[in-house]
């Protein structure tokens, strides 16, 4: 199965849509005789729904399915950084139960790790999970964290031993979000959005089994969470989009994206939208000065550049190469394009740049991406974390001095909060 | 569009990188830059006979290996990274690609095997006193009494200009349109003079041509098109040279700093170069997916090639220079020394800003053919 070729594939994929798409299903319904056929999460491995085919190969599998009209699994938000998580170090239990959930949309999910005292120094985490009564009891305070106001599950990240190092005093586990002990408030941001919560924990419960990681070993899985999340920042991940037509499935799937894409209704433009720079310039009647030519081919020749290193970065791993650092180049990149898009669209709006809303270009559309991009070398890792990341672990060079990693946790000193 | 390598690509780099390695070390490339042929022939042999890069983009049928524009950049990206003193710019890339495209049957047949062979040495004059790489730059006239072809003008910045015996140029036909013609380098009313090249691995000369008898290659209409392919595919090649170079720089630099102490510590420990590094590893590699989808963009016959090679043109040779820049800043004192050999890359760096033509230049001529 996995020496399939990408025409085999494309063949296969239409001939299971032709004998089974009815969009007079319910969207559930129809999604979990999708994910039953292993065409849902074609790169999962194939006793767990998928298919067993490489990453790349569900990407043609996902354009056959959209030029065929039809729907796919659901893919928005942290759900598939939940669903590669899990498949990397979940139990047979963890499968079983929330895969499907997972692919079929019905459960969304949510990722609590970063804190108000640990940021870009996640391992810092300081939410504390005691087991008392073979139970584990959480408490503590997360924060930046998309969709917990109306997630299902989380992945949490907290404290198990206070004595042991940094690093080896993390565990990694399942957290039900629909418990008295979870408070969640939402953040608002200098773009006027709230995409993001703190979510207070007050003693909190966990069964055992919802626990992923051995004892002191979070943060190695929490690793393949993040390294996931990186490989999403570095442009190849798309949106679902709409697709108006009457029948009862598409409402149903067109309500998923706006509820899932709420969150992200910024995010377009955060990324500097480097697609609208001519066509402002050209409404602005700007396109033919030389000195903006100039610049928004600077703009459009990096985040060329950029898609194509991506673009190798994911030929490299079709070839089987397991996911590496080339991701996090691929994040910084976006950071340069980002800033820079945002330098040229303010040339381009000359005077218009200090009007937002419906006074300014496009609906607000050019304001916003002036007061957005900011976000993009933060969120997910800052710059700096990133060029950390590249120097140590792809150049190699020496390794930060540091004070934090050689004693117990507890004596390390840290923010107060609260 | 293909974004990975082939393993027989992959094989073919590093035989290349091997070859160079052996016969192109910077001790001789030293040496050359002070002599006054500008190359070791002996080099030039061995990389003709053993290795056959000359013949490598030149059609089966006149002597070549018929492989394509990924290929040849292959072969630049490596001479790039090892800065090999050799007219394999000037006579394969240019001059053979001109030929390949202006050419009729007969000319190629009398024309290419001997550039695919090493034997001729061949080179591509198009800038003029203007330095303009453009069609439209094009200024020097061809006449016509019967079947002959006289040229009347002066060719500059033309590479390997001292050192070519097949000269081929562009000059502006009476029609108006441009053509393509080929001049033997003893042929009447032929006088070289060298330039003092600030890089002094890439040798340029002036060659003033007075009622000078020449051939035009092809037909009196077809200039424009075969000199924009030629163009397309040098600048695309220039453009993984110029990535070979960025890339040696940012290693040879790493290299250094990892073995630099100051303060009591290794300088690569220091947040401030290592931040540097990783800035350098993301320019280098942009760098480099520029400069292959310029040359993918050829070989696929896509339809905004010309957009995809200016945009690889403009951001590797500011890509090159920055590194450069980086570089001599990451040795310090000694990176300044004529001793210390980042300079050698320095100056190809700078010259490379330039040479077919500047990056604001490539940027617009990228937004005219921008289809995307």
């Amino acid at each position: 199965m996995t020496d399939m070729t990408e025409q085999q594939v494309r063949e296969e994929v239409r001939a299971f849509l032709k004998a089974n798409w009815d969009p007079n299903l319910s969207l559930v319904a129809w999604r979990n005789i999708l994910v039953d056929s292993g065409w849902g999460a074609p790169h999962y491995p194939k006793e767990w729904l998928g298919k067993g085919l490489p990453a790349a190969m569900s990407l043609v599998v996902d354009e056959e399915i959209r030029e065929f009209g039809a729907v796919g699994a659901a893919k928005m938000g942290i759900r598939t950084l939940a669903g590669a998580t899990i498949l990397a170090h979940g139990s047979d239990l963890h499968k079983q139960t929330y895969l499907r959930g997972i692919l079929t949309g019905q459960e969304t999910w949510c990722q609590l790790f970063s804190e108000p005292g640990s940021g870009s120094d996640l391992a810092g985490a300081a939410t504390r999970a005691d087991f008392k009564d073979g139970k584990w009891i959480i408490n503590g305070q997360k924060v930046w964290t998309t969709s917990a106001h109306h997630a299902d599950f989380g992945l949490l990240l907290a404290r198990t031993d206070w004595d042991a190092v940094k690093h080896k005093g993390l565990t990694y586990f399942i957290i039900d979000m629909r418990q008295p002990g979870i408070d969640v408030n939402q953040l608002k941001q200098m773009n006027g959005h709230a995409s993001f919560n703190q979510v207070f924990i007050t003693d909190a419960v966990i069964e055992e089994d919802m626990r992923v990681s051995e004892l002191g070993e979070g943060w190695k899985v929490a690793t393949t969470t993040l390294m996931h999340e990186r490989r999403g920042a570095d442009g190849a991940r798309r949106y679902d989009a709409k697709i108006e037509r009457p029948e009862q499935l598409y409402q149903e799937y067109n309500e998923e994206i706006d509820h899932q894409l709420a969150p992200y209704i910024w995010y377009p433009q955060r990324t500097g939208r480097v697609d609208l720079l001519i066509e402002h310039a050209k409404a602005e009647g700007r396109y033919e000065e030389p000195a903006i030519r100039q610049e928004i081919a600077k703009v459009l020749s990096m985040a060329k550049a950029a898609e194509w290193t991506a673009r190798r970065a994911h030929a490299a791993q079709n070839l089987g190469k397991p996911p590496g650092p080339e991701g996090s180049i691929g994040k910084l990149a976006a950071s340069h394009v980002a800033r820079a898009a945002n330098r040229v669209h303010t040339m381009i709006a000359g005077a218009n740049a200090m009007l937002t809303g419906s006074d300014s270009w496009m609906d607000g559309t050019i304001a916003e991406i002036l007061v957005s991009t900011p976000a993009i070398s933060i969120a997910g890792g800052t710059d700096e974390i990133q060029r950390n990341i590249i120097s140590e672990r792809v150049l190699k060079m020496p390794k930060e001095m540091r004070t934090d990693t050689d004693r117990p946790f507890r004596e390390v000193p840290r923010n107060q909060v609260g | 569009m293909q974004f990975s390598f082939s393993a027989e690509q992959e094989e073919f780099r590093s035989v290349i990188r091997r070859f160079l390695e052996a016969k192109s070390p910077t001790a001789d490339v030293r040496k050359l830059m002070e002599g006054e042929v500008g190359y070791d022939p002996a080099v030039w042999k061995s990389l003709s006979n053993d290795l056959g890069l000359t013949a490598l983009h030149i059609p089966e049928e006149y002597g070549g290996a018929g492989f394509g524009v990924t290929e040849l950049a292959i072969a630049t990206e490596e001479m790039g990274r090892a800065l090999l003193c050799a007219p394999f710019f000037a006579s394969s890339v240019m001059a053979a690609t001109a030929i390949v495209h202006a050419a009729s049957d007969e000319q190629k047949a009398a024309l290419l095997p001997d550039i695919a062979s090493g034997e001729t040495i061949a080179t591509l004059a198009v800038a003029e006193p203007n330095g303009g790489w453009d069609a439209g730059s094009i200024k020097m006239s061809a006449t016509t009494a019967g079947d002959v072809y006289r040229l009347h003008g002066t060719k500059s910045y033309v590479l390997d200009g001292m050192t070519a015996g097949l000269i081929v140029l562009a000059a502006r036909l009476a029609n108006g349109h441009l053509g393509l013609f080929s001049v033997a380098d003893t042929s009447d009313g032929v006088k070289r003079t060298p330039l003092k090249s600030m890089d002094p691995t890439r040798r340029l000369a002036r060659i003033d041509f007075d009622n000078t008898p020449a051939m035009l290659l092809g037909s009196a209409d077809g200039g424009e098109a075969a000199y924009a392919k030629t163009f397309n595919t040098m600048v695309a090649c220039l453009a993984c040279e110029m990535a070979g170079g960025a890339e040696r720089l940012r290693e040879d630099s790493l290299e250094y700093v990892n073995m630099r102490v100051q303060f009591g510590r290794n300088i690569a420990s220091f947040q401030v170069t290592k931040h540097k590094a990783a800035d350098m590893l993301l320019d280098v590699e942009m760098a480099k997916s520029a400069a292959y989808a310029a040359a993918a963009a050829l070989d696929d016959g896509d339809a905004d090639a010309s957009a995809v090679v200016s945009l690889a043109k403009a951001s590797v040779s500011e890509t090159y220079i920055q590194t450069a820049i980086h570089a001599v800043q990451m040795h310090g004192g000694i990176g300044f020394t004529y001793d210390n050999d980042t300079q050698m890359w320095f100056k190809r760096a700078k010259a490379s800003e330039v040479f077919l033509g500047d990056a604001n230049w490539h940027r617009e001529r990228m937004l005219q053919n921008w289809s995307a």
